[in-house]
Formats: C-alpha cells, structure tokens, sequence
C-alpha cells in the first residue's frame, strides 16, 4: 500500500465501509488539502483525543454545520489568496448530510464555495445507534423504525439527496459505492478539478448496522449497485452519466445478506415494493446496459 | 476629531478598522445597520474581507469558526433569535479556542416576539466560555471592540470575545464619537499571526473527541483563563486608556462610590440613567453610587465585593431574568458578596426593561425606594397592575 492520509490504528468496527471510503477519498485529494468533519461515526472513531487518523489539517465543529464551516475555511483560503493550491472538503454522515445539515449544504451549495462535500451513506443514524435517517431505505429495520403488527420498517424511501443537490444548479454531482474503490478515487479527483461546489455520495455498508458479515462489506456494496438500489452516476453540469449495470440482480440477493431486511424475506408484499424501487431507479438512471 | 455617529454605524466603523478577513453574518433587528454597513463597505472596497451571506445564524456563527481556524481575523453580529440559534455554534468557537469577535445587539426574546432591547439574549450564552463585555455608550461599544480583538487574540488568551450593546438605545442612537484612525488602530491591533491554525505545512487536528479522561482538564484550562483575565482586563483597558486618552471597558467601574452607603449595580446603556438618578438622590444628600460591570464572564467578583464592602445597601439591576429564578446579575454579585461575610451588604435584586419598557430615572428611584425596604431577591419594576388583572 502506498502511503496514506489517513492512518490505520482508529477504532471503527471492523469491515466499516466508511472507513475504507475515507481513506479512499484523502488520499485521492492529496495532501494539499483540509478536511471539515460532522459528528459521527467518522469523526468519533478518528480523533478520539489525544490521537488522530488524519494526516491533513481536519477540524470538527458540530453534527450539522460541515458545510457552513468549510465555507468559512474557504473564505479565509481566499482572503488569503490560498485557494487555488488547497482543497476543501466537507464531510458526514447521511444524518448530518440530509437531514440536520441539510439547511447548511443547500447554502454552501447555492452561494458557490469551492468546496467537495462528500456524504458516507450509511443510510441511519449509526453512531447514536442506528436511527432512521432520511436516507434509510424503505422497509429497514433501525431502532426507530422496528418492523412489528403495525410496521414493516421505515415507512418512506431514501431522500433524492444527489438530485436534491445537482437541483443547485452546481458543476458536478455524483455517487459511487466502496464496492468501487477506483470509481471514488477517479471521482473525487474529477471533482477536485473543477471549482465550484460538488457533491458526492458514497454508499457505505456498515457491518453493525446492517447487521451483515463484517467480511463482506465490498459484496454487499456491490450488490446494492448490481441490484438497482444503489444507482450509481454523475451529473455533470446537469447531464446524467449513469454506470450502467452488466447483469441486474433480484434485490433478494442484496437483502438476504442483512439482518435489517430479515423480516422482508417472509414477505411477498414487501420484497415486491423493494423491487419496485430497484426498477424506478434503474428506468430513471437510465442504468440498464443495453437499452 | 470626533464626529456624530449612529451606533451601528460606528461599530461597522470601528469593525472595518480592525481589518477582518471574513464577515458572516445573517439579518436580525437591530443588529442589520451593522452587518448592512459592512456589506456595502465591502463592496466598495474600502474593507478587503470575504462577506459571507449566510441562510441562518448557526450558519454565520460557523463561517466565522471556520475563517478563524484558518487563522485569519473574522467577525460576526446577531441579536436575540439570532444568538439563541447560534447558541450551539457559540459555545463550540469558545470550546475550540477561537478568538472570534462578535456584537451582539442585546434584544428581547420570544414568545411574545418583541424587536425591543433588553439583555435576556446574552445570558442564554453566558456559561459559553466567551468574554462578555458590555457597553454603555456608544463610544464605549467603539472602543471595547478594539479591545476584544486584542484580548481574545493574546496567545496567552484565545478565547472569542462578545460586545454586547442595547439594542436601539445604543445600535441606532446618535453619540459624538471619537471614531480611532485607521493607523492609530493598526499601531494597536496588528495583524492577527497564529500558529494554532488549519495549515497544510502543519496539519493539526482541531475539534476532538475527548472522553472523561481529559474533558474535565480541558474545560478547567477555559476556567483558569477567565481567572487570568481579571488582572489582564484591567491592564488591557489601562493600555487602552494610555494610547486612546480614554476610559472604556475594564472589569467593573464606579461613579459616586467613596462614600456610598447605597449602590446600584448594573451593566450596559441603563447605568447612564442610574447616574442621572444618582446626581439627583446626591443632590437630596443620599450616599448612593453605581457599579458598573463592563466584564461580565469573567466576573469580577473581587472588584465588586472590595467595591460594594462599606456599602450598607446594595439594588442589583437586571434587565434579564432566569425565569423561575432570579435576574443573572443579582445570582452573580449575591454570590461575590459571600466573601465579605457578616460584613455583606443587604442585596436586593430588581427586574427592569424587559421587552423595551422604557427605563426612566423615576423607574431608578423607584428602586431606590424600595431598597431600603425589605431586602427582595426578585421585584419587577414597573408593572401595570391593571394588565395583569385584567388576564385573571
Ligand atoms: C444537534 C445534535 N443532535 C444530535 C446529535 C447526536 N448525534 C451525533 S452523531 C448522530 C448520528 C450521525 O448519523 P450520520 O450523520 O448518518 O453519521 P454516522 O454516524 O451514521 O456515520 C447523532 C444523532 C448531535 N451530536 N448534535
Ligand atoms: S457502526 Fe457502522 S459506520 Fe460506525 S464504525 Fe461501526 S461499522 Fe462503521
Ligand atoms: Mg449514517
């Protein structure tokens, strides 16, 4: 392994697609860069006092305001004719990216800050102990949203978040998935060349909370894209690039391996809704390989 | 040369002199001529500095955490609403070492929604760990925002500072300002040069977790700061006094006290009627005098007790109430006064202004009287009985 921004020795659980992926993103971002952080898992298993992960300068304010305050790095960059050599990311967690944050990502994207903001998608609320989120898919299980006689899970399905970004009008939007290590790299590179703001999302399994093989992160990751519930593409300047998918999957053989879909499996009903979204994204994002 | 000045008009003046690199700030009543005058400032490049529109104050208060943590000088306002949705954001720039400056345009809280001064919105923010000064004139307010950004911005400090100044009385009442030249006040502040800073040749990591094995130290290290600020304050405004030519700021400051055998306490706009009540009860041969906290965190609970300890009464003047409680100050100077002993002085605490009601020098008389009454702990000034029965 060449050597990293982000050093090994945190205390995530073992197999957390959102440690893998923010390894990916500094280190394809390079040195040359600062790094504001929202409450969460992330951020509570890389800096815990008196050590840190990150090999950049990287700082914590609060759950929801990342955005807000890399737009305040970014300012001071620019008052100090630093910005064109550095770059500013902003990061979270789904929680602190479309739901408590959302109200400072809509400003830092409308105003224009340079800056790549990058949401982990670990679709709850994880490190408070895996509450919905607005980008909980349908029918999961969270501790707040327990299937049960009147409940089949998480009522509504995930929030648009890229499409509630690229609706900003800003140069780049894109989501990706740990399952491609590569893909994010290249992406966040992309990003990184062009100013503005950007947004990526990244689809992050998380062992604990999806109650999957902490081995089997990358497949599960996978799945999720081959099966159509995770759509993988880019908007740049508004036009959709899809990553069209070779063979899709029957969501079955994404949800079978996590306990959090355990009670759709004796479903019909359920496994047929699911599906259903599978088969809007993959119309809607035009992800079908040959069409 | 001094020069007529509406207050928010001078505090941008002021501000603008100070040479911030990042402005944020979102609109509130009455803190907007300030942050208007800034933006216009701005953009006609009198002040270099990136003027951030934010869409709400929590967002304001993290731009300027962040334009600070790259290590350039920032500066925000707010008032009431505004400061309760940056309350978050506030106590966090004080936790991370920040030396953020901030006015804050002490208004009313909601519900009822009431634009009017008073200063309930500062005490939401009192335990922050940020200094708080207040002003009584606008001069004052000029001159303690010079001092904010030298104090907070003292290595031995990093700590942000707040000047809170009555809203409407002092942010859009008209005063002779002697307003600082632009050299005079760089000869005083220069450049902000730090080291704890983002900074890619030295990349730190600000913003830790830190479990109960270190929060208790790190929280103690913010205490003993404010320890040390009560004999650096008064060196700061004796400093300022020596360049300047004038009094402003400092920890506490007294009008009439040699002899006093009855004080008033209080903070901000309200202590210039307090003296002209003062010059009245003086002139009716009542030995009464004012302490004036221009430094409320740290509190000054040595200069107030050696101040108030051969007075025999003392009237405490909040224009805030910790409802179910007591007004903020009258809970802080009872509690300095505990090191005087059996010597203590009877302290009455009186609620004054909430909402903008007008304080005359009749409503300081009026507590005046009852000072030497039956001590109370807790008596609003000023109420109309016949509203209040009429709600019954
Ligand atoms: C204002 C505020 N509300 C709630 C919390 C508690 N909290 C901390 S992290 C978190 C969940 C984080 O979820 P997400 O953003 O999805 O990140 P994850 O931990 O899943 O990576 C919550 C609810 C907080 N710190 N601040
Ligand atoms: S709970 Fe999930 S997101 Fe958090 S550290 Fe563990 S695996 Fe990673
Ligand atoms: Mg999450």
């Amino acid at each position: 392994m060449t050597e990293t921004l982000f050093k090994p020795g945190h205390t995530a659980c073992a197999g957390c697609g959102q440690a893998i992926a923010a390894r990916l993103v500094i280190d394809a971002a390079g040195k040359n860069t600062m790094i504001a952080n929202n409450t969460g898992c992330l951020e509570v298993f890389s800096t815990k006092y008196p050590e840190s992960a990150w090999c950049v300068p990287w700082i914590h304010s609060l759950f929801e305001n990342c955005a807000a305050v890399a737009s305040g790095i970014e300012s001071g960059l620019k008052y100090l004719g630093k910005k064109d050599t550095i770059n500013v990311i902003a990061q979270g967690g789904d929680g602190g990216t479309a739901d408590i944050g959302l109200q400072a990502l809509s400003g830092m994207l409308e105003r224009g800050h340079d800056v790549l903001y990058v949401c982990y998608d670990n679709e709850a609320y994880m490190n408070t102990g895996i509450q919905r989120s607005g980008l909980t898919p349908t029918t999961s299980n969270t501790t707040t949203t327990p299937p049960g006689s009147a409940s089949f899970g998480n009522p509504r399905p995930k929030k648009p978040m890229p499409d509630i970004a690229a609706a900003h009008g800003i140069p780049y939007v894109a989501t990706a998935s740990v399952g491609y290590p590569q893909d994010i790299q290249k992406k966040v590179k992309k990003a990184l060349s062009i100013k503005g703001p950007k947004y990526i999302q990244i689809h992050v399994p998380c062992p604990l909370g999806w109650r999957h093989e902490s081995s089997q992160t990358s497949e599960v990751a996978k799945l999720a894209v081959e099966t159509g519930l995770y759509p993988i593409f880019e908007y740049e300047n508004g036009q959709l690039i899809p990553r069209k998918i070779a063979s899709v999957k029957p969501v079955e053989e994404y949800l079978k391996v996590q306990g959090r879909f355990k009670h759709l499996l004796k479903d019909a009903k359920g496994l047929k809704e699911i599906q259903a979204v599978a088969d809007y994204n993959i119309k809607k994002y035009q992800l079908k390989a040959q069409e | 040369m001094k020069q007529f000045l509406e207050g928010s008009h001078a505090v941008a003046e002021i501000v603008k002199r100070c040479r911030p690199g990042v402005v944020s700030a979102y609109p509130i009543t009455p803190q907007t001529h300030i942050v208007e005058d800034l933006a216009q400032m701005v953009s006609n490049q009198e002040l270099n500095a990136q003027f951030v529109n934010v869409e709400s104050e929590h967002s304001a208060a993290s731009v300027v955490l962040g334009g600070e943590a790259t290590g350039v000088r920032s500066y925000t306002a707010t008032s009431s609403q505004g400061l309760l949705l940056m309350a978050e954001v506030v106590f966090n720039i004080a936790g991370m070492r920040l030396p953020v400056v901030m006015t804050t345009a002490n208004r009313a809280i909601s519900a009822p929604i009431n634009i009017w001064n008073d200063q309930q919105d500062v005490m939401v923010v009192r335990d922050s760990g940020w200094v708080l000064f207040f002003a009584e004139s606008i001069q004052e307010a000029v001159d303690l925002h010079l001092q904010a950004y030298k104090l907070g911005e003292d290595p031995d400090v990093m700590l942000p500072v707040m000047v809170n100044m009555d809203g409407f009385i002092l942010t859009h009442g008209m005063e002779a300002v002697d307003m600082p030249s632009q050299e005079e006040v760089d000869r005083y502040l220069p450049a902000y040069k730090t080291t704890y800073k983002l900074d890619v040749e030295n990349p730190l990591t600000m913003g830790y977790l830190a479990d109960p094995d270190y929060y208790l130290e790190i929280r103690y290290m913010v205490q003993e700061t404010h320890t040390e600020l009560l004999s650096k304050i008064p060196q700061l405004a004796g400093e300022f006094k020596k360049t300047f030519g004038r009094e402003s700021g400092g920890l506490i400051q007294t009008y009439r006290m040699e002899d006093a055998e009855q004080a008033f306490v209080a903070a901000g706009s309200v202590c210039g009627t307090i003296r002209d009540a003062i010059d009245e009860l003086r002139a009716k041969g009542k030995k009464v005098g004012l302490v004036k906290i221009a430094t409320y965190r740290p509190f000054p609970k040595d200069a107030i007790a050696s101040s108030l300890k051969n007075v025999k009464e003392v009237a405490v003047v909040d224009k805030s109430i910790s409802l179910g409680g007591f007004g903020p100050f009258y809970t802080d100077v009872t509690s300095a006064l505990l090191s005087l002993g059996a010597q203590a002085p009877k302290t009455s605490g009186f609620i004054l202004g909430l909402g903008g009601r007008d304080i005359r020098v009749k409503s300081i008389l009026d507590v005046y009287e009852k000072l030497s009454g039956k001590q109370v702990d807790c008596a609003f000034i000023g109420l109309k009985q016949e509203l209040l029965a009429e709600t019954e």
